[in-house]
């Protein structure tokens, strides 16, 4: 035995003598995952999170989250004597007279922006592969919750340095606070302390900002990457993938290095973007005054399709009996993303009563093989694109010289029309799509040469597929509709009667497909051709 | 389509594993070991970088970057030292992983996570027993009253929330305009004779302090107001409103009646006023009637007239509540 063998086993055996851990270990540093660029969206949402605690921490070192008064006079010269709060003035300060400071900052808003377009892309992913279902709702539903919780943490954090920009988006959310029927001045005095903005509103949120959201984004990431773990990751259908085994490479080594590795190259990729990429110049909007707003204030993405939303909603209000209730505000403030998080939290459930599918698992769906589910991903993604774009209709409106007229009443139209429109293209494209795997399967793979046949005619040389191939694209399972039943087996009409009929009609729908091309009818063709 | 004679595709199982040329090929392997060994140097190259430029390079040299800009030398070179120690470092994992570690795939068992069907009874049997036990179906009175209890005991936290703030009395509804308040420039606090107003102009202004008063922000968030002049042949007003004016000089709360941005842009031609937070437009002639955007009320207008000195002094307070709408705001 060498030395090195001998230091190893040692340590095993200090560790297995103290913990009884050596199986146990042993079986899961042997643990397979699968491998597929797709599966790499939660780690980089993971790891981008790991640099936000990182870059996070070095900030609090000099952030100081005080709305007191204070004069500047640090070394950035055009707000030299300028009044200002604590909190402003701790950023100028961080940015200009802490060597890194700036980096930190910018690194630290880069990894912010990297994290939700991370978490939400992988979010995206497990709805169009149906990794929601059954056993993993509730990893969905962490998943959504984290989504929810990053976006509160995003915006409380670039409310934080209290500039012009970002209190004009504080004073945007005491607005919604405000709006709230019958308690909302209440909410808003107690949140702010008093009347907007008050002196205790950045320093309430920079403890939740560092301390109560991290808690819990390290909680839930906890659970989800235990249940990730314990449920074993799903996998993309294959030759030799089964409902049954998990096909990939083991943790030790390679995961391990590939995940460490990875990483580095997140790591690498946002100190790159906060070196050479300026983000957020707060020295340029100035200190927070309310009478006073930069033009053209624009939020992070991940705000912009809440601030779309409000910009297109209709000016309605409701004045009766001496109150008022802001329409304009509750419905795209707190109504519409209420909805819409409320039906992504739910979808698992809903998809699985449509198709009566109680059954476990891990083999993933290819898109196109589950059409109405991802016309109707297709169908949101639309309305978040149409809000995010009337989010920045002043840019658009300048850049592409329209009037901001224009702009609002083709978004007021659009948001209605094009999310059912996409929906029934995205739907023709999945079930065309199907069409063509099974054209492929049976006919064959175009090549492209051309051959003249003996009477003169030119067809084009098809290439049969692969065993492995063919398998991919035609394992997947033909979905049943549910028959609709009004009565039972005694002829007397069942309550809810509606409902199950809805219910009916909806997983008809979805059991809409191109059937898979079968051996069979394989060799039917083969041997017509001969 | 369940015809039993329809035969699918059968799974020709895991393809045939395809090795690498290191794997076999020495040559291959030692120079994959030299690849990875490259970008592990040339992360520390680049830690060197940061590191030197951290302690040695001037604070304020400034450089120039197509498209990004001026940038503050110091800080990018730091930054891009630490992206390529972290991002070779990566690199190198990375590629060592897959030239050099092993890449045959394995295949793991997987199991229902429902248990058998003799263990879920077991497990039922277990939860109803101890539970009987504990006689949770039976003790109704015990049952009601740890409800009760427990949704009690949750109220405590939310009511220790209460003194997070006072409560909003009239603060919402009132300002600090009285009748007779000056009107004075902000920034400067001087006040405004009509003369200093071209027609066409705007001003921000805020009211004069009192004695010993200091300027908040609270107050600046419902006091701030424009001061616009036009021709008073311009305005389409109702003879009250036209009370309100001085002269051609109409003065309307800056607080959006949306959200409470501070409404910043008047275009002269058109005589609007435009909040750039969410476009809402304001005509200024017709005492700031919305007449774009999502903003459901006009801006409250301040009624303006001289003092004995001749100095633009508020005629009385707002009539109406400044700022975006809240509940108790009686709107009529
Ligand atoms: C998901 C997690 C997080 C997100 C999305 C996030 C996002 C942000 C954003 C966008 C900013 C504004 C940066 C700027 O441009 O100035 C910010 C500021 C800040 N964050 Fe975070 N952050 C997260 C976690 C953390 C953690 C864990 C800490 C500390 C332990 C932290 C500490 C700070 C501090 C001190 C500031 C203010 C300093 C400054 O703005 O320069 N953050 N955060
Ligand atoms: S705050 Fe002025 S338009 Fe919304």
């Amino acid at each position: 035995m060498s030395q090195k063998e001998r230091i190893i086993g040692g340590v095993a055996n200090y560790v297995d003598e103290r913990t009884g851990a050596a199986k146990w270990l042993n079986k899961n540093l042997k643990k397979v995952f699968p491998d597929h660029w797709s599966f790499m969206l939660g780690e980089v949402a993971l790891y981008s999170f790991i640099i936000l605690l990182l870059s996070g921490t070095f900030l609090t070192f000099w952030f100081d989250p005080s709305q007191r008064d204070v004069i500047y006079n640090g070394s950035y010269m055009p707000l030299q004597h300028v009044q200002m709060s604590a909190a402003y003035a701790s950023t100028l300060h961080i940015s200009f007279d802490v060597r890194g400071g700036l980096l930190m900052r910018q690194i630290h808003h880069w990894a912010a922006l990297l994290f939700m377009a991370a978490i939400i892309a992988h979010l995206l992913r497990v709805f169009f592969t149906g990794a929601f279902r059954k056993p993993r709702e509730a990893n969905w539903l962490i998943g959504v919750g984290l989504v929810t919780l990053g976006i509160v943490e995003g915006f409380l954090g670039y409310s934080l340095p209290d500039d012009l920009l970002s209190g004009t988006g504080i004073r945007i959310a005491e607005a919604i606070l405000q709006a709230i029927p019958v308690v909302g001045s209440y909410i808003a005095f107690f949140a702010f302390g008093g009347a907007f903005p008050g002196h205790v509103f950045i320093p309430r949120i920079y403890t939740v900002h560092v301390l109560l959201l991290p808690g819990a984004f390290l909680a839930l990431i906890t659970i989800h990457l235990m249940l990730v773990w314990y449920q074993k990751h799903t996998q993309y259908p294959g030759p030799g993938r089964t409902e049954k085994n998990v096909v990939g490479y083991p943790l030790m080594p390679v995961y391990m290095a590939k995940a460490g590795g990875f990483f580095g190259i997140v790591f690498g990729v946002t100190a790159f973007l906060g070196a050479v990429a300026s983000i957020n110049p707060i020295w340029l909007y100035g200190p927070y005054t309310p009478g006073q707003i930069s033009a053209g204030s624009q939020p992070d993405f991940y705000m912009g399709w809440l601030d779309g939303l409000v910009r297109m909603s209709p000016p309605i209000e409701t004045h009766a009996f001496g109150h008022t209730i802001s329409w304009n505000i509750l419905i795209p403030g707190l109504i519409v993303p209420g909805i819409l998080f409320t039906g992504m939290a739910l979808y698992p459930f809903i998809e699985s009563y449509i198709s009566g599918d109680k059954r476990e698992h891990h083999l993933l769906d290819r898109p196109r093989n589950v059409p109405n589910r991802t016309a109707l991903g297709v169908m949101s993604l639309t309305f978040i694109m149409v809000v995010l774009i009337n989010g920045g209709n002043d840019l658009i409106a300048t850049h592409f010289h329209m009037s901001i007229n224009q702009i609002m009443w083709m978004s007021r139209i659009g948001v209605f029309i094009l999310p059912p429109l996409s929906f029934v293209i995205t739907k023709r494209i999945c079930l065309s799509l199907q069409r063509a795997d099974r054209d492929l399967v049976l006919h064959g793979r175009e090549t492209g040469r051309l051959v003249m046949l003996p009477h003169g005619e030119f067809v084009e040389v098809h290439e049969p597929i692969s065993a492995e191939k063919a398998w991919t694209l035609t394992s997947h399972e033909q979905p049943k509709a549910i028959p609709h039943v009004s009565e039972d087996a005694n002829g007397v009409a069942k309550p809810k009667s509606l409902v199950n009929k809805l219910r009916s009609r909806m997983s008809t729908a979805n059991a809409e497909q191109r059937p898979a091309a079968t051996a069979t009818e394989a060799k039917e063709l083969e041997g017509g051709h001969h | 389509m369940t015809n039993n004679s329809i035969e699918k595709f059968q799974d020709p199982g895991l393809p045939e594993h395809i090795h690498r040329k290191a794997d076999h090929d020495e040559k291959a392997a030692k120079t994959a070991e030299r690849q990875v060994a490259i970008l592990f140097l040339l992360s520390a190259v680049g830690t060197v970088l940061a590191i030197g430029s951290y302690i040695f390079m001037p604070q304020d040299v400034v450089i120039f970057i197509p498209i990004m800009g001026d940038q503050n030398a110091a800080q990018l070179f730091l930054g891009l030292g630490i992206a390529m120690a972290t991002f070779f470092l990566g690199m190198g994992a990375v590629h060592w992983a897959k030239t050099l570690m092993p890449d045959t795939e394995v295949v793991a068992e997987r199991h229902e996570f429902r248990s058998e069907e003799s263990d879920r009874e077991d497990f039922v049997a277990t939860v109803k027993e101890q539970g009987g036990s504990a006689g949770l179906g039976r003790r109704t009175l015990i049952k009601r009253s740890l409800g009760l209890a427990g949704g009690l005991a949750a109220l405590t936290p939310i009511v220790m929330l209460r003194d997070l703030g006072p409560q909003p009395k009239k603060q919402l509804e009132t300002t600090s305009w009285e009748a007779g308040t000056r009107l004075v420039t902000d920034p400067g606090d001087r006040p405004i004779k009509p003369s200093d107003l071209e027609v066409g102009a705007v001003a921000q202004v805020l009211p004069a302090l009192k004695d010993g008063e200091e300027r908040t922000l609270e107050n600046i968030g419902k006091d701030a107001v424009l001061l616009i002049r036009l021709n008073p042949s311009e305005f389409n007003l109702d003879s009250e409103r036209l009370s309100w004016t001085h002269d051609g000089i109409i003065a309307f709360s800056k607080i959006c009646s949306h959200m409470g941005c501070a409404v910043a842009l008047y275009e002269q031609q058109t005589k609007h006023l435009l909040c750039p937070c969410h476009q809402s437009t304001f005509d200024v002639t017709r005492a700031a009637k919305v007449i774009f955007g999502p903003a459901a009320r006009p801006l409250p207008q301040l009624a303006i007239t001289l003092d004995s000195e001749g100095y633009l002094v508020a005629k009385q307070p707002f009539t109406e509540p400044v700022g975006p709408s809240f509940w108790e705001r009686n709107t009529k």
